[in-house]
């Protein structure tokens, strides 16, 4: 396993895109931030966060509650608009199980084509374990007026039509879930409800790579020379592929499209967001074991 | 950042304000590095787990949580040391399985995986 180090030094393709929890506890007063918590326990963020952080629950503020689908582009504005967020502020995510959801409301947060984000490498739990300052108060945030900015799915977001394209053309997919729910064993991960789809398996040619295989113990990332073992010279990707990733509903590819974009430096990877609940339940699709 | 419903925004306050009373396992009955014998199977929040049989024949329940998100752990943890130390033991086995579904299952917005965990961390002396 990688001995933890400094984020410039483990040669990600953009390291701007990380900040460690140091630096944080350095620009907690920072006026030109916004740090957000993401979860997938709602216990997590009311029991303690980091102070000045605002919450953004996957579900309730980045989901459509009536489609299958995410928010729109004035609800986004509005959103961000009560996080007191403007297109300069830079926002910092960070959340529990590794930033999985953390790195989720970062995809979702380029959709809308705001760059100006990062993780916190570590996540909410190396900020604990470092016995940093925890409260419980939720900051009183002064609404601002953020831009409509239309939503652009198509960089980085797949849809299961060009899915079906994508493996009659034969190109890369990376299935990010556990290795039971590729081989079809299971339709979710282990210790969660098994349930979702209606058949088990993967995609035809998809690789398998867990997403966590990409963080260290302590929740930081791996150094671009251990991603690159993994994804490049273990599965045969390229950064010049035309990848798509996917696992049960988006969420934690999310996190292995930000590993692969930013820190790995491909060009071309989309998250199909639809992933296996989609995939798993369509009539017809090519279903691999 | 959109609003949590009352209801449940009550429910995570009290969970919250329960798991606050959370006590670890104290040191005559259990120091670190924790025995793995004791650690509840299937629990992300590295939950363990120790019956003690104490001379009157009631049982005492206690609970180490190891990892610091584990707030709905440590949550049924105090319900279940509050509500059965003490106990005859045969009180304490007649716990139903479903328990966590009849102290949580009606909260509104709860997620299943969370009702997950919480079953899981009393398991295994449910089924013993």
């Amino acid at each position: 396993m990688s001995e933890p180090v400094d984020i410039e030094a483990r040669g990600y393709a953009n390291s701007s895109v990380l900040v460690s929890t140091e630096w944080v506890s350095q620009h907690l007063e920072d006026p030109s931030l916004r740090i957000v918590e993401s979860n997938e326990d709602p216990l997590v963020y009311p029991s303690g966060h980091i102070p000045g952080a605002v919450e953004i629950d996957w579900a309730r503020d980045l989901n459509d509650p009536l489609l299958r689908d995410y928010i729109e582009a004035r609800t986004f504005a509005g959103l961000l608009g009560r996080m007191g967020i403007t297109p300069e502020t830079t926002v910092i995510f960070y959340g529990d199980k590794n930033n999985w959801w953390a790195a989720y409301a970062y995809w979702v947060f380029q959709l809308f084509c705001h760059s100006n984000a990062k993780l916190m490498d570590g996540g909410r739990l190396k900020w604990e374990l470092e016995g940093r300052a925890m409260t419980r108060d939720v900051p009183d945030v002064v609404a601002v007026a953020y831009p409509v900015v239309p939503r652009d799915d198509a960089a980085i977001r797949a849809f299961r039509e060009q899915v079906l394209q994508h493996v009659r053309g034969g190109r890369p997919l990376v299935d990010v879930r556990s290795p039971e729910e590729y081989s079809g064993e299971r339709l979710h991960m282990p210790d969660y409800p098994n349930e979702g789809a209606l058949r088990g398996g993967h995609i035809p040619g998809a690789r398998n790579v867990p997403w966590a295989r990409a963080v260290n113990k302590d929740g930081t990332f791996k150094t671009a020379a251990d991603l690159r073992a993994i994804y490049q010279e273990h599965q045969g990707l390229s950064p010049d592929d035309e990848v798509v990733a996917y696992c049960r509903i988006g969420e934690r590819s999310s996190h292995t499209w930000f590993v692969l974009t930013h820190l790995l430096g491909f060009r071309n990877v989309r998250n199909y967001d639809g992933s296996w609940t989609e995939w798993g339940n369509l009539v017809g699709v090519p279903v691999e074991r | 950042m959109a609003k949590t419903p009352r209801k449940l925004q009550e429910f995570l306050e009290l969970l919250i304000g329960i798991a606050d009373r959370f006590r670890e396992v104290p040191a005559e009955i259990a120091r670190r590095p924790f025995p793995t014998e004791n650690l509840v199977p299937h629990c992300e929040s590295q939950a363990y787990f120790w019956p003690e049989d104490r001379s009157d024949g009631t049982l005492g329940l206690h609970f180490a949580v190891e990892n610091p998100q584990g707030v709905s752990a440590r949550a049924m943890a105090v319900i279940l040391d509050e509500s059965l130390s003490g106990e005859l033991l045969e009180e304490v086995v007649g716990v139903e399985d479903d328990l966590p579904y009849e102290i949580f299952g009606r909260a509104p917005g709860l997620r299943p995986l969370i009702l997950e965990k919480i079953e899981s961390l009393i398991y295994p002396w449910t089924a013993a």
